[in-house]
């Protein structure tokens, strides 16, 4: 076995050196009847050229969003990342080094955190960033609670424009964890009176910017109007790139904003590993989950990172930490801060600007078509349409002429009729005008 | 796992350190690095876009106004910079990685490359189902090995790492008793146990109850007895556990726990251990979550992203959260809503599906293996960690005598009026060129030494290895601490000051500078 490097002569020694006479020896504690003598059903070992052939058959199997006119987003989104990216995050350093505990052998996982939360404090027009999260629909439930412990309040109030599976979440944890939920209804028109539902108990409002059905809004009103009452704002934000073209929630007062980051340096990869980005406001960072990279100094008094105010962490504080999250996606945010390195700011606002420019082009295309509805008023790279029609068929039928054309909502929502008809659609850098030909064609001819 | 923060303590250190006299501070091949912050100059880009054509902007009056306050750097700085960064990091690529309970162990480049296949990483969570049976198949089939190397009759595949899948296991726990109408509060969780499990348990509403361990660095079986009541939901049990020691008296403690209506849940992080040799069905555990990051060999990338399967008994498995995924009248489908059999399902836990990426890798790293390499993986690493266990146990302090699984637990005893503490040590070690083991942690000893060296060692790096702790030791002994206190000397930074970190917390690059004038 190609990764094992013991010999069978190693062994022996090895046995001897112990002083057993069989492997069977060292496995004595584990209880007889648990013990299995036979190997288990399964295949056994197979060459590197055999699993390869396996499993990219496998692959094949799939239609690549880069093989075909691709409008997909609702959260996860294609854009180009830069060949850079992929070969630095691949150094064996970066990959195969656990989480930098031991800081003097980890400066460069340290000082590439430290850049990180530098880089989503200023994305996010926020004062302070963590090391990352499982993704954004896990940051948006961490967001809620940490605003629960913050206020004393137990009760979070979700926008209808709120991601479905960020709502999800934020279910499953309020049932088991214990807090309330004031989950509004899909909102794809927009019409929420968010702001009268601001109450003595109310811990915060989660909206989300960009929300689901790609509308853009101004919450600063929203925003006062929570302070006012003692609550917090939470923005979820599902395509950070908005940020490099619209006013970030941080200058609309927000307190916590729970993001994904897949779209700088991340692929699609079916949904996961994604990256779950959260910032913050200074005065609220000791009730912030996840890990912290730091500055201090050595022993020389020389700069240096390390992991800091741990004692929110499971680690040290056992059953009263914050969250009890211990790995995050420390990779992806290395892919992040790789890519947002090299776009900069002209590249990141070009990059921003590029995408906002490909879905207006696609939307004044869209609503051509005789049936057609566009239903936002302000969108950056993705909108709704409704259609003459209900929108999963319409899909499907795309689908097998090979245009992946978007999301119908029922996907999300398959008990609500009145969305049945409402279909999201994105376009990014990556769409070339022939694949808007095509959409267009045969969006058309699908309707007619 | 984690090191522990009491070996966080900065006390100064007699300077045995050449002085750094070179004009840059940098020192041959380990440079000085500064944040991409102060390299940047405004106008420089790594990236060439084009310029979109003229259009009229539908973003409703909120275009971001003043300056972000990103760097701008070219390609080839960006490459210079996080290659530097790269050389300040210890990896398993480049050396043993001892650390306990995190099973470092080799990540084959193959995973990758199969993980980076278009048909997997340019596929889209939300695409229709007809464009991607190729990945519910590999779903599928990674849920079989799994299934079959557990004994287990269902897994929940979304959760995002081992913390996760325990909040999976736990509420699924919980959404069981609730069924049944048996309202508990409390989860026992052995003081060995990860901080996580009583960090989960919590999280999940209930009371933590930290159960003893015996004197052989198991679970007293009479405490566990004691404690057990209709008032407690849960056991959670790391097996084999943290003392590196198979809880022989398992069969016991299932019967316990399971007599007194409560659920057995199992913290899988060692697994590796017993892969192919035992499943944990044949235990009498209900639930178990599985680090792929650490079993599977998917890589820890600096901390993460990982994946948490979790399997689940049939008595929890409907609980499973979503998605699901099954087979259907038309082939595998995705079940994404409460519906049908999926009605008592917890909900949803992640956005989409799961860690596909990690899902790649896993299988790969499974069929490379298969039913035979899988069982020999268990075999090498049991034996690898007792070898260093005889090599070294004349030498440190062994914690609990006899055969100990695949990681060996040592204390401080041997350090004992040395004036060297296990930290000391510890960073003794980087200087030889070894990632320390886990320190201070299981909490059951004093200073703890948890050394994991996995199946990818070869004896000679085992036997290099043990040589250099022999080394340190007997240099302890000797009396000589003033190396340890100054150490680590050879590294990029020395010690540093996480009590000063913490005090006033400098979390990010101040904006203050951003429009200072860019050096190269």
């Amino acid at each position: 076995m190609r990764y094992l490097p013991l010999t069978d002569r190693d062994r022996g020694e090895m046995l001897a050196a112990i002083g057993v006479d069989s492997i069977d020896a060292l496995f004595a504690d584990v209880p007889s009847a648990a013990r299995r003598d036979g190997l288990v059903d399964l295949p056994r070992a197979m060459g590197e050229l055999e699993v390869e052939r396996a499993i990219a058959g496998m692959a094949s199997r799939n239609v690549a969003a880069g093989s075909v006119p691709f409008f997909i987003g609702g959260g996860a989104y294609r854009h180009h990342i830069p060949a850079a990216v992929d070969h630095l995050i691949q150094r064996g350093e970066f990959l195969t080094s656990y989480t930098p505990y031991q800081p003097e052998l980890a400066q460069g996982t340290l000082q590439y955190l430290f850049e990180f939360q530098t880089q989503v404090a200023l994305l996010t027009g926020m004062e302070v960033a963590n090391a990352s999260l499982y993704d954004g629909a896990t940051a948006c439930a961490e967001a809620v609670m940490m605003a629960n412990r913050l206020t004393r309040r137990g009760k979070a109030v979700l926008s209808g424009g709120l991601h479905p599976h960020y709502r999800e979440v934020c279910e499953t944890y309020a049932r088991f964890v214990g807090f309330e939920l004031a989950a509004q209804a899909p909102a794809p028109g927009g019409g929420e009176n968010l702001a009268g539902l601001v109450g003595r108990d109310t811990s915060c409002i989660v909206v989300q910017n960009p929300d689901f059905y790609g509308e853009i809004r101004d919450y600063s009103e929203l925003a006062r109007i929570c302070h006012d009452a003692g609550a917090l704002l939470v923005v979820a934000v599902t395509e950070i790139l908005s940020l490099g073209a619209i006013v970030p929630p941080g200058e609309m007062g927000a307190d916590i904003v729970a993001a994904e980051g897949q779209s700088l340096g991340n692929a699609l990869n079916f949904g996961g590993p994604h990256l779950g980005l959260f910032a913050s406001r200074d005065k609220f960072v000791r009730q912030m989950p996840g890990r912290l990279a730091g500055q201090t100094v050595d022993a020389d008094g020389r700069r240096g990172w390390v992991l800091t105010l741990s004692t929110r962490e499971q680690h040290i504080r056992r059953e009263k930490a914050t969250s009890n999250i211990c790995t995050n996606s420390g990779l992806c945010a290395l892919a992040f801060t790789i890519h947002l390195a090299l776009l900069g700011e002209t590249g990141l606002t070009r990059l921003a600007r590029l995408n906002h420019a490909a879905a207006v082009a696609l939307a004044e295309r869209l609503e051509r078509i005789p049936g057609v509805r566009l239903l936002n008023r302000a969108f950056f790279n993705e909108f709704a349409l409704r259609l003459p029609r209900p929108a999963a068929a319409v899909v499907d039928g795309l689908a097998e002429k090979g245009v992946l054309a978007g999301i119908p909502v029922s996907r999300c929502y398959p008990n609500r009729t009145e969305l049945a008809e409402i279909l999201l659609v994105a376009a990014t850098e990556m769409v070339t005008p022939e694949d808007v030909d095509r959409f267009e064609r045969e969006l058309k001819e699908a309707l007619s | 796992m984690s090191d522990w923060s009491q070996a966080a303590s900065n006390r100064p250190a007699e300077d045995l350190a050449p002085p750094i006299a070179t004009a840059t501070g940098n020192r041959g091949l380990q440079i000085e690095e500064r944040l991409i912050f102060e390299q940047g100059s405004r106008g420089r880009c790594g990236v060439d876009l084009v310029d979109p054509p003229p259009f009229q902007t539908r973003l409703g009056g909120l275009e971001r106004q003043g300056a972000i306050g990103l760097p701008g750097l070219s390609e080839p700085q960006v490459v210079r910079h996080f290659t530097r960064l790269s050389q300040k990091n210890y990896a398993i690529d480049s050396g043993l990685y001892p650390l306990g309970s995190c099973t470092m162990k080799h990540n084959p480049r193959l995973n990758e490359k199969l993980a980076r296949l278009p048909g997997f990483a340019d596929i889209h969570p939300l695409q229709p189902a007809s464009t991607i049976p190729g990945a519910l198949g590999l779903i599928d089939m990674l849920a079989h090995w799994l299934k079959t190397l557990t004994g287990m009759p269902a897994i929940a595949l979304s959760p995002g790492a081992g913390a996760h899948g325990e909040l999976c296991g736990i509420m699924s726990i919980r959404a069981a008793l609730e069924a049944r109408g048996d309202r508990r509060s409390r989860v026992l969780v052995p003081e060995s146990a990860h901080g996580t499990n009583p960090a989960t348990a919590a999280a999940c509403g209930y009371n933590v109850d930290s159960i003893a361990g015996n004197s052989q660095g198991r679970v007293d079986l009479g405490a566990l007895q004691a404690k057990l009541d209709t008032d407690v939901a849960a056991l959670m049990l790391t097996n084999p556990n943290t003392c590196g020691l198979f809880e022989n008296e398992i069969l016991e403690i299932a019967a316990a726990v399971h007599a007194a209506g409560a659920f057995f849940y199992c913290d899988g992080a060692n697994f590796n251990a017993i892969v192919g040799r035992v499943r944990p069905a044949d235990l009498g555990i209900d639930c178990m979550h599985l680090n792929l990051h650490k079993t599977f060999s998917t890589p820890h990338g600096g901390g993460g992203p990982g994946s948490g399967p979790v399997a689940l008994a049939s008595s929890l498995a409907r609980y499973a959260p979503l998605p699901w995924l099954v087979h259907g009248p038309d082939g595998l489908e995705l079940v994404e809503h409460k519906v049908g059999k999926a009605q008592q399902a917890i909900g949803r836990l992640k956005g989409f599906h799961g860690q596909m990426g990690m899902f790649v890798r896993a299988l790969a790293y499974m069929m490379s293996h298969g039913a035979d390499g899988l069982r020999q993986v268990a075999e090498d690493a049991v034996l690898n960690a007792n070898y260093l266990r005889v090599r070294l146990e004349t030498d440190l302090s062994l914690s609990f005598p006899g055969p100990c699984m695949h990681e060996v637990l040592f204390d401080d005893r041997f350090l004992k009026e040395t004036g060297i503490t296990t930290l000391d040590f510890a960073k003794a070690m980087i200087d030889e060129g070894y990632h320390p083991m886990t320190m201070y942690f299981p909490l059951v000893v004093h200073g703890a030494l948890l050394i994991e060296p996995t199946e990818t060692e070869s004896k000679a790096s085992l036997d290099q290895f043990a040589g250099v702790l022999k080394a340190l030791a007997d240099k302890a002994r000797s009396g000589d601490a003033a190396p340890f206190r100054a150490a680590p000397r050879w590294t990029p930074r020395r010690r540093l000051d996480e009590t000063a970190a913490a005090r006033k917390p400098v979390l990010r690059w101040g904006p203050e500078a951003v429009d200072q004038p860019a050096e190269e």
